[in-house]
């Protein structure tokens, strides 16, 4: 079934129907005919479709996402430590919808043509003038041997999606028994969110020294060392942490046993854990993957620098995790940050403007113990054609935590607002 | 003939690399925007600690950011940040904020704590911090700077002889942080605020940051 526009509204049920087609965007309504389709409702996808339609209201936007709600991993970690909930976490989309004029439709995309510019899911197919995809990660199970992409996550949480996988990672570490070890080991970068290792392990070793003291914390990294905010990690550990966290760079995990919970890496013997947190190596979402967007690396997608449009598919964009940008880091803010200049750009190229160059930050948040945060944070421009980090900006917080306490409380903002600039 | 079509290929180089060069450079929105995802959509923020830049004059935010970059402001993350700007990224980032409409917090506050920051108000701040801590545009106009500004505008804007800033309807939680910073001496202040403010108590800063967050901004 082709998806027209009638089809559409009927696919999205009669409620749907009687959204408001404009929001604060403006009071034209959407043109048939000028639309951009948007995958993906995390950081990205939600960022990118209320700005092509607070840009131009003459565009119509359909934002197709698989899940009702979005969790969010930033912060996730304090859930597992048991002093966050959930529901922090965690937005809908009728507002976003409401107030932009944004179609919502809860769906997956199972394929995409890009010569005749359609979008296929589940229930249809939809055209596009322009894509923009957002769509996250996924795993690279094949690399693993012994991983059994349905049944090893079930055992061995890899929690690096935020939701259930969140919760049962949280739910082994409050069963353990005081004394056990709990295992966290991560691929070889790039992986999504660099310092999501490292803050997992204050977390976790956080929750252990209260309630369960004579437990051990492993981090096995693939990585020769820690691959963000290093001496920060590394002095929170020693301080707050240093009969619990063992850190154990250069081991990479190629082998799972997930009934006897062995994770098994080159050149040493099985380690076992009680709670095993094994992270996969990751590549772009599997739409990006199915759909030829990847670049030779097979995982990542390769983009124009600041429109962010595929360079192996015209009309496509890719932004957040997914997309190679250059010195960003795959981070909810980058996406958000790089979602904000795609959208600005695809408006121009749809309405034949100059396109801008790429502008933004990245600020990222994480925890050491319940009441500091220490934060990574970089200003990118454009030079020589890439997304550099402007040379001598950014860098990481005071390595003595002098500002760790005022950090924890302007995390919490951050959270609030990022969160409610993707749901409103 | 080898040459013709050597140059044909040369001609074509060109056009295609113009072509993917040519991007004009980043515009105040997009500087800007980059901004929201810690400082809310337009710079109105929803978060309890962070301020919101909605509306906020923009001698006061260049002043601001310059001092961040100068690390004469003490941050946590803005120091870091703004040495990514040039003077003219500050300028075009602080009129974009001017002119966006400002958008009170939404959070609650205490009545009774408002109430005794009024009156703190009233009897020190309100010198100063015109109109309830709203902007003032056309007050001071005519006046003597020296004479009658430079006193209250020494921990900010004397050289620019600008507005103070927008503190109506600012997060209570971000302006406690603020004063706590100028009381315990981590953020400088002029001697007239430095009377004003040593003279409260926590709980004193804790009323006046309510009672300013109490008031709706200016809607200019």
């Amino acid at each position: 079934m082709a998806l027209d526009r009638r089809n559409f509204l009927k696919l999205l049920g009669a409620g749907a129907a009687s959204l408001p087609l404009t929001g604060h965007a403006g009071d034209a309504p959407p043109r048939p005919g000028r639309r951009v389709v948007v995958i993906g409702g995390g950081f990205g996808g939600t960022i990118a479709a209320k700005y092509v339609r607070m840009l131009d209201p003459a565009i119509e936007v359909v934002l197709i996402e698989r899940n009702r709600q979005h969790v969010s991993c930033p912060f996730s970690n304090q859930v597992i430590a048991g002093i966050r909930q959930m529901s922090d976490l965690t937005i809908g989309y009728d507002k976003l919808a409401a107030n932009y004029g944004i179609r919502i439709l809860c769906d997956e995309v199972t394929a995409i043509d890009p010569a005749a510019r359609e979008v296929v899911t589940h229930s249809g197919k939809i055209g596009y003038d322009r894509l923009i995809i957002s769509p996250g990660i996924d795993f690279r199970f094949d690399e693993i041997e012994g991983y059994d992409p349905a049944s090893t996550p079930e055992i061995l949480p890899h929690a690096w999606k935020a939701g259930a996988q969140t919760l049962l990672l949280k739910k082994q570490v409050e069963s353990m028994a005081d004394g056990g070890t709990v295992i966290i080991s991560m691929p070889l970068t790039p992986f999504r969110c660099p310092p999501g290792p490292y803050e997992r392990a204050c977390m976790i070793a956080m929750y252990l020294k209260k309630n369960k003291p004579r437990s051990k914390l492993i981090l096995l990294d693939a990585n020769p060392d820690i691959v963000s905010a290093g001496p920060l990690f590394t002095r929170a550990w020693d301080t707050y942490y240093k009969d619990i966290i063992e850190y154990l760079p250069a081991k990479r995990v190629t082998r799972v046993d997930a009934r006897t919970k062995t994770l098994f890496v080159e050149g040493v013997e099985g380690i076992q854990g009680d709670v095993v947190n094994f992270v996969p190596p990751q590549r772009a979402g599997a739409i990006a993957v199915s759909s030829g967007l990847v670049g030779a690396d097979r995982n990542w997608c390769p983009v124009k620098v600041s429109t962010f449009e595929s360079t192996i598919h015209n009309n496509i964009h890719v932004i957040g995790d997914a997309a190679v940008a250059g010195a960003m880091p795959k981070a909810g803010y980058s996406a958000n940050a790089q979602a904000k200049v795609c959208a600005m750009n695809v408006v121009a190229l749809m309405n034949g403007r100059e396109t801008m160059d790429f502008a933004g930050i990245n600020v990222c948040y994480s925890a050491i113990t319940e009441e500091e945060d220490i934060s990574v944070a970089a200003v990118y421009k454009v030079a020589q054609g890439n997304i550099v980090a402007v040379h001598d900006s950014g860098g990481m917080s005071p390595i003595d935590f002098s500002a760790a306490r005022l950090e924890h409380v302007y995390a919490e903002s951050w959270l609030k607002n990022i969160l409610t600039e993707m749901s409103t | 003939m080898a040459k013709k079509w050597y140059g044909t290929i040369l001609a074509v180089g060109a056009l295609a690399l113009a072509a993917s060069v040519q991007a004009a450079p980043p515009s105040a929105a997009m500087l800007a925007n980059a901004c929201g995802g810690c400082h809310g959509a337009r710079g109105v923020s929803a978060g309890p600690s962070m301020p919101s830049l909605a509306g906020q004059p923009k001698a006061y935010f260049i002043v601001a950011m310059k001092r961040f970059r100068s690390g004469e402001r003490p941050s946590t993350v803005m120091g870091r940040l703004a040495k990514g700007y040039t003077d003219a990224d500050i300028e075009a980032m602080a009129a974009f904020f001017a002119r966006q409409k400002p958008v009170p917090q939404n959070g609650p506050v205490d009545a009774r704590l408002v109430e005794k920051g009024a009156a703190i108000y009233y009897k020190q701040c309100k010198y100063c911090h015109l109109d309830n801590g709203r902007l003032w545009r056309q007050i001071h106009q005519g006046q003597d700077y020296d004479k009658q500004c430079r006193n209250c505008h020494a921990d900010y804007g004397p050289d620019t002889g600008d507005e103070t800033p927008m503190i109506a309807g600012q997060w209570p939680k971000y302006l406690k942080i603020q004063m706590d910073a100028f009381k315990d001496g981590t953020r400088k202040m002029s001697k007239k605020k430095a009377k004003a403010m040593n003279a409260l108590s926590p709980e004193d800063r804790e009323a006046v940051a309510n009672f300013y967050a109490s008031q709706t901004a200016e809607v200019r």
